[in-house]
C-alpha cells in the first residue's frame, strides 16, 4: 500500500507530529512525503533525510503557503489517483484538510487513531476517550489522522528520499488567509514536552497562574498546560488548554495543580506515563488517575515544592 | 440571509460513559441525552447573527432518532426559527451526514452553515469539512469569532500555536470552538413557544442518500485502566519520588 503523509511545517520546518504520522504510516506500507507551501524548499530537503521515506512531493506555490483547506484539498485528491492511503497527524491543520480530501474522494475518514491493526483496521478513542473503537474501512481508499502521542516518532534523519515537484491547480479562489497570532513561548511545545506542569481554575488569576506555575515548570523544564476552566477564566491563552477540545498530550510526568480532573479534562491527559496531582480536595476526581497526590493547597504546597528541586 | 444550523442528540456531557460487556458499543439505555456542546454554540452564533440583523432566518437540522426531535425544539426555544428532522433509526456516519445536510443546503440555500467541530460522542471532527467539500465552498473551521463582511465572511480560527484570521466568500461552511461565544439558556415562554414553531419530518431515503456505514465497528472497549496511585503526605516526600523518578 502506498501512503501519502501530510508534512506539517510552518514554512521553514518539519514539525515533529510529523514524524509520529510517518511512524504510523510505515505500518501500513510505502511512505511517501506531500511538503505544500511556499517557499518551502528547505522543509522538502529536511523531510526527505525522515528514515523511512521513499519519495518527497514538493508543491511550492503562493497558494499553499498557509495550508488553506480550499486549495490543499485538490492537489492532495490529485496525488490520490496513484496513491492508496492519505495519513496526516491529527493537528489543527491535519483536522481542518484531511476530512475535506476524504469527502472529494468519498471515503469514510478515519480520525485520530490510537494504533494500526491491520491494512485497514485501527483502534481509536470515542467519548472522550472513554471507550476505544477498532473499526474496520470499506472504502477503496483510506484516509486516516494519527493521534500523534500513540506513535514513536520516526527519525528525522537517515533517510535520502528524492524530491520530486509536483503542481496543483494552485489558489481555489474561495478564502483567503488575513493575518495569525501566534502565542510566544520560549517554553518547550505542549505536545512534546517530556514534563507538563498544569494549572486550573484554583489559580485564581493570570497573574497568579503566572507566580505559581512558572517557576516551577521553569525549574523543571516543563512545558506549560492548563485546564479548560483556567483558560475560559483568562489565566492563560487557549492554546495552553490540554483536553478534549484541546490538546492531547502524553508526557513522561504530568503534574496537575488545583486541577479537579473533569473527563474532558482527562481525555486530553490520561495517556501520560506518571500523573502527579496537588489539589486539596481530597475526594477530587483527578485523584483516581494520579499515580503520586498531594493533597495540600497549592499556594503553600507549590512554591515550597519549588524551593526544594 | 438564511442560516442552516445542523444539531446531533448526543449523550449529555457530564455522563461518564459505560462500555458494554458485549463489546458492541457503549450503554445509552436511560442515559441523559443532550445537544451536542458545539452544537450549541453554533445555534447561539446564529441567533445573535440574527440579532445583528445579518440573517433573517435560522433553520436547524437533525439527522437521527424519532427523540432528535427534543433536541431540535431546544434549538427552538433558544431561537431559531424552523427545524427539519431527518429521521432514522441507523447510526450516521459524518459522510452521510454530509451527503444529507448537502442536498439541504441544495433546497435551502443559505448563506452560512454553522455546525460544532466535533460531536463529543464520535469525536470524529469531519462534518462540516466534508459538507463543505461537497458543496465545493470554504470552510471556517475551529472557529472562536466570526464576522459578516458583505458577502464574505472573516473567521478567526483556533489553530495549534494561537490564532488565525481567514475570509470566505459566501455561501461558507463555519465550524465552532468552544470560545465563540456562551450559549444562552432556553426561557419557558419560549419553549412554550418552539412547540409551536415547523418542524418537518423527512428521511434519508427523501434526500437520495445511501446511509450505510463505511467503518465497521469491530468492538468497543474498556481505555486502559490506570494502576492505582500513592498518596504522599508532604512535599518533601513527593521531591523524593521525583528525583527517584530522574526528573528533578
Amino acid at each position: 500500500m502506498k501512503t501519502l503523509v501530510w508534512v506539517e511545517h510552518d514554512n521553514t520546518s518539519v514539525k515533529d507530529a510529523t514524524l509520529s504520522a510517518v511512524t504510523a504510516a510505515s505500518k501500513l506500507g510505502e511512505v511517501h512525503l506531500l511538503v505544500a507551501g511556499s517557499g518551502c524548499k528547505a522543509v522538502a530537503e529536511a523531510a526527505a533525510q525522515i528514515a523511512g521515506v521513499g519519495k518527497v512531493h514538493l508543491a511550492d506555490d503562493a497558494a499553499y503557503e498557509h495550508g488553506l483547506a480550499e486549495n490543499v484539498a485538490p492537489l492532495i485528491v490529485d496525488l490520490m489517483g496513484h496513491h492508496d492511503a492519505f495519513v496526516a497527524p491529527a493537528t489543527t491543520t491535519g483536522k481542518n484538510i484531511a476530512p475535506r480530501v476524504a469527502a472529494l474522494l468519498d471515503v469514510m475518514q478515519v480520525s485520530d487513531i490510537l494504533s494500526v491493526e491491520g491494512e485497514k483496521t485501527f483502534t481509536r478513542p470515542i467519548y472522550a476517550g472513554n471507550a476505544i473503537a477498532t473499526v474496520e474501512s470499506g472504502d477503496a481508499k483510506l484516509v486516516v489522522t494519527v493521534r500523534g502521542t500513540a506513535f514513536e516518532k520516526a527519525a528525522a534523519t537517515g533517510g535520502s528520499a528524492a524530491i520530486e515537484d509536483v503542481s496543483g491547480a494552485g489558489d481555489a479562489g474561495l478564502s483567503s488567509f488575513v493575518g495569525a497570532e501566534i502565542a510566544e513561548s520560549e517554553r518547550p511545545e505542549l505536545t512534546s514536552a517530556k514534563i507538563i506542569v498544569s494549572g486550573g481554575r484554583a489559580l485564581k488569576d493570570g497573574p497568579t497562574f503566572e507566580e505559581y506555575i512558572l517557576p516551577l515548570a521553569d525549574k523543571l523544564g516543563a512545558a506549560v498546560g492548563a485546564s479548560r476552566a483556567a483558560v475560559d477564566a483568562g489565566y492563560v491563552p487557549n492554546d495552553y488548554q490540554v483536553g478534549q477540545t484541546g490538546k492531547i498530550v502524553a508526557p513522561e510526568v504530568y503534574i496537575a495543580i488545583g486541577i479537579s480532573g473533569a473527563i474532558q479534562h482527562l481525555a486530553g491527559m490520561k495517556d501520560s506515563k506518571t500523573i502527579i496531582a496537588i489539589n486539596k480536595d481530597e475526594d477530587a476526581p483527578i485523584f483516581q488517575v494520579a499515580d503520586i497526590g498531594l493533597v495540600a493547597d497549592l499556594f503553600s504546597a507549590v512554591p515550597e515544592l519549588t524551593g526544594k528541586l | 440571509m438564511k442560516i442552516l444550523v445542523p444539531v446531533k442528540r448526543v449523550i449529555d456531557y457530564n455522563v461518564k460513559p459505560r462500555v458494554k460487556s458485549d463489546g458492541t458499543g457503549v450503554d445509552l439505555a436511560n442515559v441523559k441525552m443532550s445537544m451536542n456542546p458545539f452544537d450549541e454554540i453554533a445555534v447561539e452564533e446564529a441567533i445573535r447573527l440574527k440579532e445583528a440583523g445579518s440573517a433573517e432566518e435560522i433553520v436547524a437540522v437533525s439527522i437521527g432518532p424519532a427523540k432528535a426531535q427534543e433536541t431540535l425544539r431546544t434549538a427552538l426555544a433558544m431561537g431559531a426559527d424552523r427545524a427539519i428532522l431527518v429521521e432514522t433509526d441507523e447510526e450516521v456516519e459524518p459522510l452521510a451526514v454530509a451527503k444529507i445536510l448537502k442536498a439541504i443546503v441544495d433546497e435551502e440555500a443559505p448563506g452560512l452553515v454553522i455546525l460544532g467541530k466535533q460531536a463529543i460522542d464520535d469525536d470524529s471532527n469531519q462534518t462540516g469539512q466534508m459538507l463543505a467539500a461537497l458543496l465545493g465552498r470554504p470552510q471556517g473551521t475551529f472557529a472562536s469569532k466570526v464576522v459578516i463582511e458583505g458577502d464574505s465572511v472573516s473567521v478567526t480560527r483556533e489553530v495549534d500555536g494561537g490564532l488565525e484570521t481567514v475570509k470566505l466568500a459566501m455561501p461558507a461552511v463555519v465550524t465552532t470552538d468552544l470560545r465563540l461565544n456562551e450559549p444562552r439558556y432556553a426561557s419557558l415562554p419560549n419553549i412554550m413557544k418552539a412547540k409551536k414553531k415547523p418542524l418537518d419530518t423527512k428521511a434519508p431515503g427523501d434526500y437520495g442518500v445511501e446511509i450505510a456505514p463505511r467503518l465497521k465497528t469491530l468492538k468497543v472497549s474498556e481505555p486502559p485502566v490506570r494502576q492505582a496511585g500513592i498518596k504522599v503526605p508532604d512535599v518533601d516526600t513527593l521531591v523524593a519520588k521525583l528525583k527517584d523518578m530522574g526528573v528533578a
